[in-house]
C-alpha cells in the first residue's frame, strides 16, 4: 500500500507533518528549536516574547498531579501538570539576537508574542521584522501572569478584535491567535479574531488556573500559587474547543492540549484542527514524541484507509 | 517525588566550612552520584542541589552561601522541614573507565569549591567498587579552593591532594597543576570533575590532550527540572535531563561551555555575568 501523506498546510505554510511544538515548551533557544525540528516536528513555536524582559515567577514554576494513589495502577502517573512560569523571557530586543537566523532550523518557526496592551503587541511584532519567522501567534490567554492574557482581560471577543486589528497592520505574516479554554463561548472569540483579520487560531492555552497544595507544608506548591493545567487532563476540553471553533470559523486551527499519541492527534484533527500542538507530552515520551506521534498516525491512517491529512480535518463534522 | 515535592525533616546540620553547611535528611532516596534534587523552601524558591551524603535511610546536601536562597537555607535548623523533588538528571557513569581502558592507573576526581559536593558520593562509590582504584585503593582526589577555610570534607576523605589559590592549605596553585605529571606517572583510567567552569575547561583540555575519558557535572539555572521549560538549555542540551553530567565528547560540542550561561529570563550572558546575576 502507498505510504500515507502526513503533510499539511497552515495559511500557505507547508508542514511536513501536523505536529507543532507548542509555545512555552523548549522554545527558549534556537538550538532547542533545531533539536525539536530534527526530532520530527512539522513546525516549532518559540517561547513567548514580550516587549521588556520578564524574570518570570520564582520556583516551583511547575508541578504535576497524580492520577491515582501511590501503589495503585495509576499511582505515580501524571494526570497533568500545572505551570506558572510567568512568561520569563529576555524581551524582544535581546531575543532578536537569539533568533536572528532561523533558516537552518529545518521547520517553519512560529513567533509567540505577548503584550500588556495593544501598543506592546504592535512593538513586539515590529521588533521581529526582518527575521525568518513563518507566522506570528498572539497569545491572549495565559492564566498566570499579571498584566497579560487572561489576567489582563484579553480573552474577550472585544479585546481580541482590538488587538488583532492593530497587529494586522504591522505584519504580512500569517497571524494566529492563541485562545483560552476558560471562556463560555470560545467560538465567539474565534469568530471575532477571524473578522479582525486573523489567519488562524491556536486552541487552547492551559486551563484554569488550578492549584496543587502540599498538605504537609500546608502551602500551594507553585510559588505563584496557581497555574495553568496542561497534559492529559486538558485533552477532552481542548478537543471540544477545537470542535466549537471549527464550527464558528473557516480559518485553520492548530489544536493543542494533552496530545501525546497518534490517536490523540487524529482525534484533534477530526475535531477540526489542521495541525496539532505538542507540549507536555515531551515529559512523558521525551523529544522523540514528535516522530512517535507521526509514526502512529501513519500506521492508523494506513490501516483505516486515510491517504492524507485533509481527509481527517474536521471529519466529525461531516 | 518527581511530580511534586515531598517534605523531609532535617536530622542534622553539619558545618563544613566558613561558606558551607550540610543538611542531613532521614529518608530513603534512590540516587546515583551526579544526579540532583530540587530543594523547596515554601514561599521562597526552589533550587537544585547535588546529594552529598547518601545511605540506605538518609541523604544530605551541602550548601554554600551564594545568595538569598542559600542565606535562608543556612538559617534552617535541625527538626525543620524542606520540600524535596527528584532525583533528576544523568548520573556519572562509574564504568566509564573500563570502556576504553588501556590504562591500569587510578581514576581521578577533580573538585573545585562547592563542586566537591557533587563528587562526594561518587568518591565513596568509587572507593567501594573495584572500579575506582589502582592497586593502592580508591581514586586520586584533587580538591581546590580559594583558601583553606573553604575546603570541604577534609576529615571525610583524608587522602585528598589539596590546592589553595592563596597557599593557606595544601599547595599553592590550581587543581590542574599536578595533572600532567601524575598522568605521566600513573596514566589515569578516567577523570571526573565538578567545579567552577573555568577550572573544568582546563580539566577538559587536559583530558583531551591525554585521551582520558572525562565526565563533568555542569550547572545552569534550573526551573522545571523535567526537561520541559527550556531554561537550562546549553547549546540545545537540557542540562536538567540530558545532563548535568556530560562526557568530553559532548563538552567538545558545547560552544557555551566555560563561556556563556542563561539568566532566569533566558538571556545568554557570559559565565561571570551569570554568576553575578544568580547571587
Amino acid at each position: 500500500m502507498a505510504r500515507v501523506d502526513l503533510s499539511t498546510e497552515l495559511c500557505g505554510i507547508r508542514l511536513s507533518n501536523p505536529t507543532v511544538l507548542a509555545s512555552g515548551i523548549l522554545g527558549t533557544t534556537k538550538s532547542l528549536l533545531k533539536r525539536v525540528s530534527s526530532a520530527g516536528a512539522g513546525a516549532v513555536t518559540i517561547k513567548s516574547l514580550s516587549l521588556d524582559p520578564l524574570p518570570g515567577h520564582n520556583n516551583p514554576i511547575m508541578v504535576g498531579f497524580e492520577a491515582g494513589a501511590a501503589g495503585t495502577m495509576q499511582g505515580g502517573c501524571a494526570a497533568g501538570f500545572l505551570n506558572a512560569v510567568g512568561y520569563s523571557n529576555p524581551g524582544v530586543k535581546e531575543a532578536v539576537k537569539e533568533f536572528k537566523d532561523l533558516s537552518d532550523v529545518g521547520a517553519p518557526v512560529i513567533a509567540s508574542v505577548i503584550g500588556r496592551g495593544v501598543g506592546d503587541f504592535m512593538k513586539v511584532v515590529e521588533g521581529l521584522w526582518g527575521l525568518d519567522f513563518s507566522a506570528i501567534e498572539l497569545s491572549l490567554s495565559c492564566p498566570h501572569t499579571p498584566g497579560f492574557g487572561m489576567m489582563a482581560g484579553q480573552n474577550t471577543p472585544e479585546a481580541t478584535k482590538e488587538i488583532i486589528t492593530a497587529v494586522r497592520t504591522m505584519t504580512r505574516l500569517p497571524l494566529f491567535v492563541k485562545l483560552s479554554p476558560n471562556v463560555p463561548e470560545i467560538g465567539r472569540i474565534a469568530k471575532a479574531a477571524e473578522e479582525a483579520g486573523a489567519d488562524g487560531i491556536t486552541a487552547v492555552n492551559t486551563l484554569g488556573p488550578g492549584m496543587v497544595i502540599n498538605i504537609e507544608a500546608r502551602q500551594p506548591v507553585l510559588d505563584f500559587k496557581v497555574g495553568g493545567v496542561s497534559g492529559p487532563a486538558l485533552r477532552p476540553i481542548a478537543v471540544r474547543c477545537v470542535y466549537d471553533i471549527y464550527k464558528a470559523v473557516s480559518i485553520p486551527i492548530i489544536g493543542v492540549g494533552g496530545v501525546s499519541t497518534g490517536r490523540h492527534a487524529i482525534e484533534m484533527l477530526m475535531a477540526g484542527a489542521s495541525a496539532v500542538g505538542i507540549g507536555t507530552a515531551v515529559y512523558y515520551q521525551g523529544i522523540g514524541v514528535f516522530q512517535e506521534v507521526c509514526r502512529e498516525m501513519e500506521e492508523w491512517m494506513t490501516a483505516n484507509g486515510y491517504p492524507s491529512i485533509k481527509e481527517l480535518v474536521g471529519a466529525v463534522h461531516n | 517525588m518527581i511530580l511534586e515535592p515531598e517534605i523531609f525533616k532535617i536530622e542534622e546540620v553539619i558545618p563544613e566550612s566558613t561558606q558551607a553547611k550540610s543538611f542531613i535528611f532521614r529518608g530513603r532516596i534512590d540516587y546515583q552520584p551526579g544526579q540532583f534534587i530540587m530543594v523547596w523552601v515554601p514561599r521562597l524558591d526552589e533550587k537544585p542541589f547535588s546529594i552529598s551524603y547518601h545511605g540506605e535511610d538518609f541523604f544530605g546536601i551541602t550548601v554554600a552561601l551564594k545568595g538569598r536562597f542559600t542565606q535562608r537555607l543556612h538559617q534552617v535548623k535541625k527538626g525543620d522541614s524542606l520540600g524535596i523533588r527528584g532525583p533528576f538528571g544523568q548520573a556519572f557513569n562509574l564504568q566509564a573507565c573500563s570502556e576504553h581502558n588501556e590504562s591500569n592507573g587510578p581514576t581521578c576526581v577533580v573538585g573545585g569549591g562547592i563542586g566537591m559536593a557533587s563528587l562526594a558520593v561518587l568518591i565513596e562509590r568509587l572507593k567501594m567498587s573495584a572500579l575506582g582504584g589502582s592497586a593502592s585503593g580508591g581514586p586520586v582526589i584533587v580538591q581546590g579552593a580559594r583558601t583553606e577555610s573553604e575546603l570541604l570534607y577534609r576529615t571525610r576523605f583524608k587522602d585528598m591532594m589539596l590546592y589553595t589559590e592563596d597557599g593557606s592549605a595544601g599547595r599553592r596553585g590550581l587543581v590542574t597543576d599536578p595533572l600532567e605529571d601524575m598522568q605521566w606517572r600513573h596514566g589515569f583510567k578516567a577523570l571526573y570533575t565538578c567545579g567552577p567552569e573555568g577550572m573544568m575547561v582546563k580539566v577538559f583540555e587536559f583530558a583531551r590532550r591525554n585521551r582520558i575519558p572525562l565526565q563533568a557535572s555542569l550547572e545552569r539555572y534550573i526551573k522545571c527540572a523535567i526537561g520541559l521549560c527550556g531554561q537550562c538549555s546549553c547549546n540545545g542540551l537540557r542540562l536538567c535531563i540530558d545532563g548535568p553530567v556530560v562526557n568530553a565528547e559532548t563538552l567538545a560540542t558545547l560552544e557555551d561551555f566555560g563561556r556563556f550561561a542563561r539568566l532566569r529570563n533566558s538571556q545568554r550572558v557570559t559565565i561571570e555575568e551569570y554568576l553575578k546575576g544568580c547571587a
